[in-house]
């Protein structure tokens, strides 16, 4: 039976379903997590650090979601706050001058709308993300695991190659969000989620990203395995296109890849 | 006799008022401060660059207007015009809703752009209308503003943003969302050129936007208590379960915590952009060729 928009947002959104930490600890190995903005403080809810997929060293970003009402507090539910994504930049930025590939993990409801993220600057730590990662001068792979909801998303989303999972979602708010808005009524929010185009196959038909990789019938935990080795031959496979090309055509190809958006 | 007339008129004019919608204070001769409540006669509060005279609030500006303001009589030249609102989710109702603004409000879209002297000075500029859905960006936003920074970089030209928005443009989803991508990197680009870019933001300024375009100024300009910020005041109240205080995310809350670097009363903004373009003018700018 073929699955409703609203039957994926929530397995996007089920506590077992395999969050960043999982396809780092399982795709790379010797990940070393590296912490803090420089700035202000280390947001928990993007993990960062350097690892080996299989003998290439790599930046990997992730947000992280938690299993568990625990972890989502530590997590803050994989809300980033602007340290969050300045400690991403920071890291992106390193990766630029060793010259390793970032892979990115998209797991987020949004970034945190708090007024501590309101007085540090949250739409600006989005905007500089945007602006930076767009000339990085090395490959960029974003990968959305779960929930991929508004700025919060996209400030670690611009890469050379987008792809999904089949049950995840992409979108500019969450249905809820986006109910109250054009609905005034986020009870609405399935009814939204139709609407939306947020499943990876319309986001495919729209040009937005590149590849889905598939699911088992009742989600990615069912059989993660098999997903981490598809995304790991994803990922050698691109990383070695990617890196045929000169710095100045990675960038402008990936310039004009948002351009025709 | 004539006093009995205009008596009259006015007697008219004030019952007509009552009548009227809140939202609808605009349409009559008379408009109401929302902020000192004064009632003040329209054509004097434009000629006063919509400011109210009694206690300076900044009134939301058309596109139209504030090219007026800025730009030298008769040098604005639009960019971009045959771009137009796309319906990419075909989203149920959304295109007959931009026609009827579009009829209504005589504005096609929710930012103008175009190429214009200021004080003599060539720039690119680009302007928000806050009338055509909350100034909100889909992709004809985008790509407007886009094709405006890149002409700013074919011509070596300053580049000039007034920004007034609610964010991305919900019917278009995720395309919206592709938007802040898009103008980010197109800056990206300019900044690779050594060319200037004054943002001016203007009440009020958030989601999409400030997390894009808006943010990403050399020199970033506010109109006085504008709100300026990512999440709306009622997302962040619904989050944290508290009133926000007073003055949170305006413009001069964001001046004190170091995220723009001048608040500017509209009378002084031709004059200090004029300024600023002259002060970049012999150095970086065209040094860059």
């Amino acid at each position: 039976m073929s699955k409703t928009a609203w039957d994926r947002v929530t397995l996007a959104r089920e506590l077992e379903r395999p969050k960043a930490t999982d396809y780092i600890n399982n795709i790379f190995h010797d990940f070393i997590e590296l912490h803090g903005d420089r700035y202000f403080g280390d947001d928990k809810s993007i993990v960062a650090g350097i690892a080996l997929l299989d003998d290439k060293p790599v930046t990997i970003i992730g947000e992280q979601k938690g299993k568990n009402v625990k972890e989502n507090m530590e997590r803050n539910f994989g809300m980033p706050e602007p340290e969050g994504y300045r400690k991403a930049l920071r890291l992106m930025k390193q990766a630029e001058k060793f010259k390793r590939p970032i892979i990115t993990f998209i797991d987020t409801p949004g970034a945190y709308p708090g007024m501590g993220a309101e007085e540090r600057g949250q739409g600006e730590a989005i905007a500089k993300n945007l602006m930076e990662m767009s000339k990085l001068k090395v490959p960029i792979i974003c990968i959305v695991i779960g929930e991929g909801s508004s700025g919060g998303a996209l400030a670690i989303g611009v890469g050379d190659k987008i792809i999904m999972l089949e049950n995840a979602v992409y979108s500019v708010l969450s249905p809820e969000g986006f109910a109250s808005i054009l609905y005034k009524d986020s009870s609405k929010a399935k009814e939204a989620a139709e609407n939306m185009k947020l499943t990876a196959k319309d986001l495919k038909k729209l040009g937005i990203i590149d590849k889905i990789i598939k699911e088992p019938e009742k989600g990615a935990q069912n059989d993660f395995e098999a997903i981490c080795e598809n995304i790991k031959e994803y990922l050698l496979k691109e990383i070695k296109n990617l890196e045929k090309l000169t710095e100045k055509e990675l960038v402008e190809q990936r310039y004009k890849k948002f351009r025709v958006m | 006799m004539i006093i009995d007339k205009v008596k009259k008129i006015n007697e008219e004019e004030k019952v007509k008022k009552r009548n009227e919608k809140a939202s609808d204070r605009m349409i009559g001769k008379w408009v109401k401060c929302d902020n000192c409540k004064e009632i003040l006669y329209k054509e004097e509060l434009h000629k006063n660059l919509s400011v109210c005279p009694n206690c300076g609030k900044h009134f939301r500006l058309s596109a139209r207007r504030r090219i007026k303001q800025i730009a030298d009589e008769g040098t604005f030249e639009e960019i971009g015009k045959d771009i137009l609102t796309s319906d990419p989710l075909q989203f149920d109702g959304y295109m007959k809703k931009v026609e009827t603004l579009r009829e209504k409000t005589k504005i096609d879209e929710a930012v103008k752009c175009g190429i214009c002297e200021i004080e003599g000075q060539k720039v690119v500029l680009g302007v928000m209308d806050g009338n055509f859905l909350m100034g909100s960006m889909g992709r004809a936003v985008g790509e407007r503003i886009t094709l405006a920074i890149e002409t700013a970089i074919k011509k070596k030209l300053p580049l000039i943003m007034f920004c007034v928005s609610g964010g991305a443009r919900m019917q278009e989803g995720i395309v919206s969302l592709m938007q802040m991508a898009k103008t980010s990197a197109a800056i990206a680009k300019l900044n690779e050129k050594g060319l200037l870019y004054i943002s001016v933001l203007t009440d009020p300024t958030t989601g999409g936007v400030t997390a894009s375009f808006a943010s990403l100024g050399d020199i970033i300009l506010a109109e006085p208590k504008a709100l300026i910020g990512f999440a709306g005041p009622r997302v962040i109240e619904q989050t944290i379960k508290q009133k926000l205080p007073k003055g949170f995310q305006s413009s001069e809350f964001l001046l004190e915590h170091g995220f723009i670097d001048k608040i500017v009363e509209r009378k002084d903004m031709k004059e200090t952009l004029a300024k600023l373009l002259r002060l970049h003018a012999k150095g970086g700018a065209k040094r860059n060729e």
